[in-house]
């Protein structure tokens, strides 16, 4: 089975996000990046548990400039087989979308984690599936194959559906898909030699663009209320918060 | 003219459904036009949702929407659309929309803002709606640079508003594919509100000790009528089911009133929940990192302060 995992690279989950002072983007001196967890530890594992079980060949495939090669290095040494990086800087959702369908012809299961960190969209995976006109499974928590069929379990509203599929599908993948693997020295060491092929985008518009960035307002200060009496709490949450 | 997607569950339409018309019917009045609802499959009293705005309710009915496959809804969406002359989709925020914005955008060659917080606002030709990003640590203003728009809208965002009548009801026909997927089963927790639509949450987290103490949690969850959650380590230890770990890489909530109870509030857990309208943390360490995001803060044994509060609520409730 020939499988392709979409990953993208978001800043670290700890970052502190500052934005610039004319609001237009983030503040991005010392922010550390990873890949999207999402991608990485279910999408990406899931891929090369299938391939472990059943053979194939797992790619990585970004959408991004030069600086996302480590991130990309580091799928490969978790075990992927080879990557693409598609050379181009971000230029929204659909156009992300419209260059990985420009590479994702011929590929059993396109996987993709369940929305990134950064933009919480969840809507790269949904498009690419219409572009390929494939059949989407978004936030799957379980996907067994047999031959050609898969049984994917999907996160609803407080329970969870089971659904039958076909190859080719895109799926995208949310927590119980797989657990995290972390890269061993052999690994990292094979990474180095994996191929990793760049290609130019395809011309493509954007459709949205973001015009500012804006902060939460700063909390004011907590009001602490004394452990004993409660019945306080409750008045509080009823005059004051208006909650219940 | 805006058209509205409202999801039934099990036939019937509830508050997300409501929420949605609501938006809806704000974001045309805000582009001087009508908002219509398109329902699919059978329901029950879509003409209802005239009460939220909708001047008209559609609704497509076909085998093929049985069960819930993204292909034939986008189909089915999409076509209302073109036939309708709709420039601008909303949607639901959920598991089912999830599966269909960017179908739908991708469909249409569609601008699409997916997990919006506001009604859009329109200045001039520039058509610019609210969402939050980086899992709640700040909000992006995105404008949608295309003639064709598709919103998704994130529960308990925007309180329903119910100033209209019902209206009637047309049925409308579209082409559908034959879907690719099949569903074998559906199971939702009765009788639960789920977590990313509640508006009362009390969570736990490691300062419970373990699962067998659970019970102060759920008893104060039951007599507020609240949804439980969790922190990561404990759905990581699996002292809770995974779906009710909230946080940044769990469920994204934004409830009126969220109680965490024995979580001292790392920034992933206060990611997936700092959009809560009240806070309360329940912490024995006065210098747990929670307080500082809290609107209300207790600072004693949880063991003792959670039935004390249970207690007070009863007793508030019984007043």
């Amino acid at each position: 089975m020939k499988m392709l995992v979409c990953v993208s690279k978001t800043p670290e989950t700890t970052t502190k996000i500052q934005l610039t002072a004319d609001k237009s983007d983030l503040d991005k001196s010392g922010i550390q990046y990873i890949m999207n967890p999402y991608d990485e530890w279910y999408a990406l594992v899931r891929a090369l548990e299938l391939k472990e079980a059943g053979g194939g060949s797992v790619t990585i495939l970004n959408v991004g400039p030069a600086d996302n090669d480590s991130v990309i290095r580091k799928g490969l040494a978790i075990g992927a087989d080879d990557a693409i990086r598609v050379n181009s800087e971000d230029g929204g959702s659909l156009y992300i979308a419209k260059q990985i369908a420009a590479q994702a012809a011929g590929y059993d299961i396109v996987f993709f984690g369940k929305e990134t960190i950064d933009y919480n969209g969840s809507e790269v995976g949904a498009m690419v599936a219409e572009l390929l006109d494939v059949a989407y499974v978004g936030e799957a928590s379980h996907l067994e194959m047999n031959g050609n069929t898969a049984t994917i379990t999907r996160d609803i509203e407080g329970g969870v559906e089971v659904v039958e599929v076909n190859t080719p599908l895109a799926v995208s993948a949310a927590k119980g898909m797989a657990e995290q693997r972390i890269p061993n020295m052999r690994g990292i060491m094979m990474a180095k030699r994996k191929p990793l092929s760049v290609v130019e985008p395809i011309d493509a518009p954007a459709t949205t663009v973001i015009a500012s960035y804006e902060l939460p307002p700063e909390k004011s200060a907590v009001k602490l209320v004394d452990p004993e009496n409660m019945d306080e709490l409750v008045r509080l949450l009823h005059e004051e918060a208006k909650v219940i | 003219m805006v058209l509205v997607f409202a999801e039934a569950t099990n036939g019937k339409f509830k508050k997300p459904a409501q929420e949605v018309v609501t938006y809806g019917a704000k974001t045309a009045a805000a582009l001087g036009t009508d908002c219509v609802v398109l329902t699919l499959g059978d329901v029950q009293d879509a003409g209802d949702l005239g009460r939220f705005g909708a001047s008209k309710v559609y609704n497509v009915s076909a085998p093929a929407l049985a069960g819930f496959d993204s292909g034939v809804f986008t189909a089915a969406i999409a076509g209302a659309a073109q036939q309708l002359g709709a420039k601008v989709i909303v949607l639901s925020h959920n598991s089912t929309g999830k599966n269909l914005t960017g179908r739908l955008a991708a469909r249409l060659d569609a601008g699409s803002a997916p997990g919006v917080r506001a009604v859009p606002v329109i200045d001039g030709g520039k058509f610019t709606v609210r969402k939050s990003v980086f899992s709640g640590k700040a909000f992006a203003d995105v404008e949608i640079l295309t003639d064709m728009k598709v919103i998704s809208v994130v529960g308990n965002s925007i309180p329903v508003e119910a100033n209209g009548n019902a209206v009637g009801v047309d049925s409308l026909s579209v082409e559908l594919p034959t879907p690719k997927i099949k569903v074998l089963s559906t199971k939702r927790a009765e009788g639960i509100t789920p977590l990313p639509e509640a508006e009362l949450v009390v969570s736990g987290g490691r300062g419970l000790k373990g699962p067998e103490n659970w019970a102060v949690i759920t008893d104060l969850a039951n007599v507020l009528g609240a949804t439980t959650a969790c922190s990561r380590p404990v759905s990581d230890s699996d002292w809770r089911p995974h779906h009710e770990h909230v946080g940044q890489t769990g469920v994204a909530i934004h409830p009126n009133l969220y109680i965490a109870a024995g979580i001292s509030g790392a920034i992933q857990h206060l990611a997936g929940v700092n959009s809560s309208k009240t806070i309360v943390v329940v912490n024995k360490d006065p210098e747990a990192p929670f307080f500082k995001s809290a609107d209300y803060g207790v600072v004693g044994d949880l063991f003792e302060v959670l039935p004390l509060l249970t207690e007070a609520v009863k007793k508030f409730k019984g007043a």
